[in-house]
């Protein structure tokens, strides 16, 4: 072949395949999984959210439209300006098309506003502030896994309606605590239920004995435990020492994952009530994916709501891609808003306009070491909460994007 | 001001539990800059082991509570000795400020290897069961456990306070603290006796790491949770003290008890609070002698 040949079919070659992928930019899809790798919450997400972002990538085929799907991911170390730091160099550098998981409110509320100018999709699933879909709300953000609201709904109602009308609260001395707390006291109130107290402990706090014990002599039915990570995990295990539990009070954990369950052990949390978003035991499709998962991270752990958050949010990212043809963020979270999300995460889930993923919920209630059958057998499902009734209503919001239209 | 006398009394009595694990662990402290001079950044670290060897000597070999009240201290004060035979001995001559920096250095890197392999969220280790229940004070609800704790750790104050003043050993070593050479001449192994004592302080973290398992998350970060908690309670005590640090320990916990119990949002800074005051007024610490 001589060479002018050779430079004419190539030319060719390139136009041909160029025209195929013209809407998607760089010829490729980029994914960024940005969240916590080495502290309090790299348990509940971190290279755990990684290897399920790749899962998604792999069943979906690798490619969509023709470009290959590739996936980065860093550690922001809890921290706002190395997240944004971060943020900025994957999208002005790398080409990152969407970031992912972005657990601590701080730092998902930084990425909000730097995927917001620079026009990148934010898949939120670490996450729990519900500012994210509120005030702060994105036309390029989805809200995929819980926040406070829900959580706060889903155990405050429950438990006041099954007769734990009476509260009192432990409260992490932060933002995200006091939220968590207040956002529990007005749905207490809302089915009727009183609030006796509430105690603001220092955070992190290692001892809750002092704590407890206000909570024990308030009377309160019901102890809602407003932290998160150690702090809850701390709190669950010296209730159970000063026999809290066998007093007759119910000790719920306001933001409680699987992982924590596991650390503290049956023994200790049995009883404890709370509110998920998934749970790996609940169907045929939810364990083969666990399994799967399982294996990839070495055996011995199960996946958290998170993860499996995670999962399903980049597959509906790449399923709206190849139904739209186009990796503009707009655009693509405008397709995502159109397609139900019905995969092992959950069934007709639906994307509202303030960026809410709006899927059921469930309140669950840790077994007794007695009932549970096999390493991780831990929830049995009280109840499934629809997801209107979990998440804040459309309108309550003041998300901007909603009072719009 | 409105808070019942019982509710008063369990405050006091939880928060000379809490003593309690200051005292231990500030007395291990206490013991190692006193006698060698080093500030032992890597305290809260060995804390952590002590409890991590208590939880893996569970998981993996199936040993309870109480041969692990013996052994993880043991281990972990190999493991001291370990760290002074390699590299604290070489930094001996050097000002303490190179001692602070490795121990810290040490720490992070012990801290970040159980990260690696166990993650943050922490194990789970349940009440010996002899030691499991409560019995009702009238005032407040005591777990036989905690009840246990501040037995276990005055036990522990008073004997390493014993060994150190009045048997002839403690004198050997406070004679070596004071002048190392003129010991040496009298035919001392005085290298023998330093690595011993960090041996033994480190032994100390261990066995506190091992009376809080039960209580607390037994996980890597819960070093760095207290040790600048017990770092203050030493400076307050006095650097080197060891009757101040226990005395310390214990007065601290009730301090922060009843913070607890009127204004719990500045409980975990009125020790720093404290020590601030105790520095301006009393530069030595409340038991340290001036130099």
């Amino acid at each position: 072949m001589n060479l002018r040949k050779w430079a004419f079919v190539s030319a060719f070659a390139l136009i041909a395949a160029g025209g195929a992928q013209a809407q998607i930019s760089d010829n490729v899809v980029k994914i960024g999984v940005l969240n916590d790798q080495s502290g309090a919450y790299s348990d509940l997400s971190g290279k755990g959210s990684v290897v399920a972002a790749q899962m998604a990538i792999d069943d979906f085929g690798g490619k969509v439209k023709g470009a290959p799907v590739q996936l980065i991911s860093a550690d922001h170390q809890n921290k706002p300006d190395v997240g944004s730091a971060i943020a900025n160099r994957w999208i002005d550098e790398d080409k990152v098309d969407a970031i992912v998981d972005v657990p601590t409110s701080s730092v998902a509320l930084a990425i909000q506003e730097i995927t917001r100018t620079k026009n990148r999709v934010h898949l939120n699933s670490g996450a729990g502030s519900s500012a994210l879909t509120g005030e702060k709300c994105s036309p390029t953000m989805v809200h995929w896994s819980y926040d406070t609201y829900a959580q706060a709904h889903g155990t405050g109602i429950a438990l006041t309606k099954q007769g734990g009308d009476s509260w009192f609260f432990i409260t992490a001395d932060y933002a995200f605590g006091n939220a968590l707390r207040d956002d529990t006291m007005a749905a207490v109130k809302e089915a009727g239920g009183k609030v006796l107290g509430a105690v603001s402990a220092p955070f992190p706090n290692t001892d809750f004995s002092s704590f407890l014990l206000q909570a024990q002599g308030s009377g309160a039915k019901v102890i809602g435990l407003a932290n998160a990570g150690s702090d809850t995990i701390n709190a669950i295990k010296q209730a159970h020492e000063f026999g809290l539990d066998k007093s007759g009070q119910k000790l719920t954990g306001l933001l409680t994952f699987i992982t924590d369950v596991h650390s503290i052990g049956l023994e200790t949390a049995q009883g404890l009530v709370l509110t998920d978003s998934w749970y790996w035991d609940t169907n045929d499709e939810t364990r083969a994916w666990a399994k799967r998962w399982s294996e990839k991270m070495g055996g011995g752990r199960m996946p958290t709501s998170v993860h499996a958050g995670v999962y399903s949010a980049v597959m509906h990212y790449l399923k709206a891609i190849d139904k739209s043809g186009t990796d503009e963020a707009k655009k693509v979270v405008d397709t995502m808003r159109t397609i139900p999300v019905n995969d092992m995460y959950t069934k007709n889930g639906k994307i509202r306009a303030d960026g809410r993923m709006v899927h059921d919920m469930m309140l669950v209630q840790v077994k007794k070491p007695s009932e549970s059958k096999y390493p991780w057998d831990y929830y049995n499902v009280l109840r499934t909460i629809p997801g209107d009734e979990a998440y804040r209503p459309l309108d309550k919001g003041n998300c901007p994007l909603v009072a719009g239209k | 001001m409105g808070i019942p006398l019982p509710v008063l009394f369990g405050q006091l009595l939880l928060g000379l539990i809490n003593g309690a694990f200051y005292a231990v662990l500030s007395l291990g402290l206490a013991l190692i800059f006193g006698l060698l001079n080093i500030i032992n950044f890597a305290h809260g670290a060995q804390y952590m082991m002590g409890a991590f060897v208590a939880w893996l000597m569970l998981t993996m070999l199936g040993i309870g509570y109480w041969p692990a009240l013996v052994i993880a201290p043991l281990v972990v004060g190999l493991f001291g000795i370990a760290v002074e035979r390699t590299m604290l001995r070489r930094l001996a001559k050097l000002d303490p400020l190179y001692g602070l920096l490795l121990t810290f250095g040490l720490a992070l890197v012990i801290e970040g290897l159980f990260r690696n392999f166990y993650g943050v969220s922490g194990q789970p280790y349940a009440v010996p069961s002899a030691l499991q229940g409560g019995v009702n004070l009238g005032f407040m609800f005591l777990p036989i456990y905690r009840g246990f704790v501040v037995v276990a750790s005055l036990a522990i104050c008073l004997g390493s306070w014993l060994l150190i003043e009045k048997t002839k050993l403690g004198a050997l070593l406070r004679a070596a603290t004071e002048n190392p050479s003129l010991v040496r001449a009298f035919g001392v192994n005085v290298p023998l006796m330093i690595t011993a004592t960090y041996g033994f302080g480190a032994a100390l973290a261990g066995l506190a790491g091992v009376l809080a398992a039960p209580v607390y998350s037994v996980n890597p970060l819960m070093g760095s949770d207290i040790i600048i908690v017990v770092f203050a309670v030493v400076v307050i005590g006095g650097m080197g003290s060891i009757l101040g640090s226990v005395l310390t320990g214990f007065g601290l916990g009730l301090v922060e008890g009843l913070t607890k119990v009127f204004y719990p949002q500045a409980s975990s800074t009125i020790i720093f609070v404290i020590m601030a005051i105790v520095l301006l007024v009393k530069p030595a610490g409340l038991f340290g002698k001036a130099s």
